[in-house]
């Protein structure tokens, strides 16, 4: 994640412990195993990763998620490149929850999140091919009594180029899983990839166009009924009382589940279940929180700000270089309640019998959502299954299993299976959000004009203190303050740390980009103002205190060349820059903008360049990019919820509007040809966002907004 | 109430209340899952189906209201040349991610084509504004939408 990339930033190098926690991890299995799924039996697993039929598609079990991020193309390519299959020889299906054979090598959990995966498994699934082709060869040379050496392996089939034979591997499968595991492998040299770092067309994409995709939201267990469900308006609240006599007479209603805190209808039909939650006579009691509103929580946060914080860097003496004087910056970027708002609203379908339970749901954290339904039900993990689904959409949201847990609360009361449907405004309102965070920035310049010290009180929540302790360390959120010291040469640097919780009952967790999207503004902000403070070019600026990150510098020169970078533009118009160096990756961002006399804000254009080390689909690449993107404009320009009672006001995409077509700007991504070590793209494109549109309405403007989402009434000149 | 509906040229016979909203008997009395649910008050898009060829929020057309309309879904949109254009376009250009969106915005391009075959940008963004994609895939909705374009009026890609 950021998660990691951040949190290790300073105490490894972010490259070097991955690659140590990789070879070292041994959770992954690269024996054969005897895995028979249901309707599989034919299948022979040669390691749990590649399962070959004796005839049909090849099944590579994928141990991340999808969510939309191409991770079955990506963990695909991988494996058939040393498999030595084509890709429209296999087919990709979703890991069982088991985190001792499918956990990311360095979460050590079956965890889809923070841009990992292919960080992670970039070794370890190449080996897991590699492996199975060379027991496949040694299962063709036994076969004709000749060398493996003379042997190769070709699009699914074993070779025998001087007598001309030739074995699918269908037909080798079985006896290559008796055969020998071999202890080590070599990998293929770069030169000779022919997936990797090629634009292939994803493999999970056919199905997305005709509706033959299965999401959570489209399983169908026989007989499975559906539920519509309302959780307690204000975080903590609870239900009091429920009249249902309108909702049980209306047709396909079946039953309604009361719980301490949410009510469900179940129902035939999901629209039979709406109605009948829409007839509900409801009272409910607020809880703790419910005097709670949106100035509120602004205050407390504001408070905390001024109070005790925790120091996560120093280095130098910046009270020295404060105290020494000279210009600077002493500014607050101010972020707001954001949801995730995934396409797919959460749901989750769950049988629970007396002796098991089953559950259907998209998920970033399969083990961890098969574990809640366990301490749900009181059942041992054993007799608990998780059917991964495609997730319509994850940034992070599916990275709690809370609907997991609440979905099975009401399958314990309904005989048979339920899909428990969060309508758009429960999925908005009972989010994990993305809590106020603030950035309080202190910078001193010295007589040349470049900054001598840099201090930053990050405030927000610990969410790594519940979701990933490995990263919460003496108290300080290390996904909060990683990066936080920005990538400049500065001498003297401090990143404090002030932890400050959302209250209680409310739910906070990891939004996409997680802690560089909330520090990103802030930071490159905060150098822009430094540089024109100084009265020099922000991009020059920046290429100055960039002496010792050569990767950094060459995409801020990449994008600042081909975005045209100081090339005159007009009247009300600019650009802003933003730089990203995280995730194992590195990119800039030029956003270009006008801004009208009304304030009026239109994004004209976006130019992004990315150095990710080695690419494995330049394709996927740019789709995520620009997905990032999108992303992040949404947030800047629209995310933003309030709170009055103690609840979420807004529930839908009418009043939290999130970007359409018609507001999307060109986005161009510009790629480093690199060999370094694939680095993560699934968050990259976000965190930039924000910042670069800030610096380009100051560039057009010479007004600097330092809060999201942008307030374009302070735009106004006419 | 029983209502019968054709869709995707079968018949078949439904007992739900007539303001029941189509999408929820598509996808959970008849089994068509491929329209999806994304927000149930028109501003998304995902649940778009064709009725008699024109464009409609299935999360907002009481079934009471479809008569004898043919209903298509995108699980027969590719028994179209727009239909079967568009999802092709749509795999050339790379447009899809998640795809939990995709189902609404392939039947909101197909019916697009259908009334105008070449549409400009603008055109585009006036209908497909409608569909909201949170994976980000605007940028390639256009230029995917203009390759399914070119090859209708040249009869080919199918
Ligand atoms: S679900 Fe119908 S428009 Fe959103
Ligand atoms: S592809 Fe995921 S919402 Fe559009």
């Amino acid at each position: 994640m950021g998660v990691l990339a951040t949190a290790m930033a300073g105490q490894f190098s972010r490259r070097s412990f991955l690659i140590s926690a990789v070879l070292a991890g041994g959770s992954l299995v690269v024996g054969p195993r005897l895995i028979q799924p249901a309707g599989a039996a034919e299948n022979t697993a040669l390691n749990p990763f590649i399962r070959i039929p004796a005839a049909g598609k090849i099944q590579l079990v994928i141990p991340s998620a999808e969510m939309g991020q191409g991770v079955y193309m990506g963990i695909s390519t991988l494996i058939a490149e040393e498999l030595e299959v084509a890709l429209d020889q296999v087919e990709a299906v979703a890991a069982p929850a088991d985190p001792a054979v499918y956990g990311h090598p360095v979460l050590r959990d079956q965890i889809t999140g923070g841009s990992v995966t292919i960080r992670g498994f970039y070794e370890p699934m190449r080996r897991a091919g590699a492996t199975a082709r060379v027991m496949l060869i040694a299962a063709a040379a036994r076969e004709w009594g000749v060398d493996p050496l003379s042997c190769r392996a070709e699009a699914g089939q074993v070779l025998h180029p001087s007598s001309g034979r030739r074995l699918a591997y269908g037909a080798l499968a079985a006896k290559a899983a008796e055969g020998p595991v071999p202890e080590t492998v070599e990998l293929k040299p770069a030169s000779e990839f022919r997936l990797i770092g090629k634009p292939h067309l994803r493999i999970d994409t056919p199905a997305k166009v005709n509706g033959t995709a299965k999401f959570g939201l489209d399983a169908r267990p026989e007989g499975v009924k559906f539920a519509a469900v309302m959780l307690s308006p204000s975080f903590g609240g609870t239900l009091k009382t429920v009249d249902d006599t309108e909702a049980l007479k209306i047709s396909g209603v079946r039953q309604v589940v009361k719980l301490s805190d949410a009510v469900a209808v179940v129902a035939d039909h999901t629209g039979a279940a709406r109605k009948g939650l829409a007839a509900l006579h409801l009272t409910w009691d607020a809880g703790p929180n419910g005097g709670l509103d949106t100035a509120e929580l602004e205050r407390r946060i504001e408070t905390a700000m001024d109070g005790e914080a925790l120091v996560a860097l120093d280095h130098g003496d910046v009270a020295a270089a404060e105290a020494a004087g000279g210009p600077g910056i002493e500014v607050v970027y101010r972020m707001p309640i954001l949801a995730h708002s995934a396409m797919e609203p959460m749901n989750c379908t769950v049988h629970v019998r007396a002796d098991s339970c089953e559950v259907w749901v998209g998920t970033q954290v399969v083990a961890r959502a098969r574990q809640g339904a366990a301490a749900v039900t009181g059942l041992p993990l054993e007799k608990v299954t998780v059917h991964n689904q495609l997730l319509g959409g994850g940034f992070g949201r599916r990275l709690d299993y809370d609907g997991v847990t609440m979905a099975v609360r009401v399958a314990q009361q309904v005989d048979g299976p339920v899909q428990v449907v969060w309508s758009r405004e429960e999925d908005i309102r009972h989010d994990s959000y993305r809590y106020l965070n603030l950035s309080r920035l202190s910078l001193r310049l010295g007589p040349d004009g470049m900054p001598v010290s840099w201090r930053h009180r990050v405030v927000g929540p610990a969410v790594m203190a519940r979701f990933l302790p490995l990263l919460f360390k003496d108290g300080i959120d290390l996904d909060q303050t990683g990066g936080a010291e920005s990538p400049y040469d500065i001498p003297n640097k401090r990143v404090e740390f002030v932890r400050h919780e959302a209250p209680q009952g409310m739910l906070t967790g990891n939004w996409r980009g997680v802690g560089p999207t909330r520090n990103a503004p802030a930071i490159e902000g905060g150098i822009d103002e430094a540089a024109h403070l100084a009265g020099r070019d922000p991009v020059a600026y920046r290429r100055a205190l960039l002496t010792n990150n050569p990767r950094l510098r060459g995409v801020l020169d990449l994008a600042a060349e081909r975005a045209g970078w100081g090339t005159p533009l007009g009247p009300d118009r600019g650009r802003g820059i933003a730089l990203m160096p995280d995730f194992g990756s590195f990119s800039a961002m030029v956003a270009q903008v006008h801004v009208g006399g009304d304030g009026r804000l239109t994004v004209e254009r976006i130019v992004c360049a990315v150095d990710c080390g080695q690419v494995v689909n330049p394709s996927v690449l740019r789709q995520q990019i620009e997905s990032g993107v999108v992303y992040g404009l949404s947030a800047a320009l629209y995310g933003r919820l309030t709170m009055e009672n103690g609840a979420i006001v807004e529930g839908n995409f009418d009043d939290a509007p999130v970007l359409r077509i018609n507001e999307c700007p060109p986005i161009e991504v510009h790629i480093v040809d690199s060999t370094e070590s694939p680095g993560g793209v699934g968050e990259l494109g976000t965190p930039g966002v924000a910042p670069a549109l800030m610096n380009a309405i100051f560039a057009a403007t010479g007004k600097r907004l330092r809060a999201l989402p942008l307030d374009t009434s302070q735009l106004k000149r006419t | 109430m029983s209502f019968t509906l054709n869709v995707n040229g079968t018949t078949h016979a439904v007992e739900v209340d007539g303001d029941t909203p189509l999408l929820w008997v598509l996808r959970d009395v008849i089994g068509l899952t491929g329209t999806k649910f994304g927000c149930g008050i028109a501003m998304c898009g995902a649940c778009t189906v064709h009725l008699d060829g024109m464009a409609v929020r299935a999360c907002v057309t009481p079934v009471e209201t479809v008569g004898t309309a043919a209903v298509t879904t995108i699980e027969a949109i590719g028994a179209t040349d727009e239909g079967a254009r568009v999802q092709k376009a749509w795999l050339d250009e790379e447009v899809v991610q998640c795809g939990y969106c995709q189902s609404g915005q392939i039947m909101s391009a197909a019916a697009l084509l259908a009334v105008n075959p070449s549409p400009s940008d603008a055109d585009i963004d006036a209908v497909m504004a409608g569909n909201i994609c949170r994976c980000g895939t605007y940028p390639r909705i256009p230029a995917a939408i203009k390759q399914a374009a070119t090859e209708l009026a040249s009869g080919e890609g199918r």
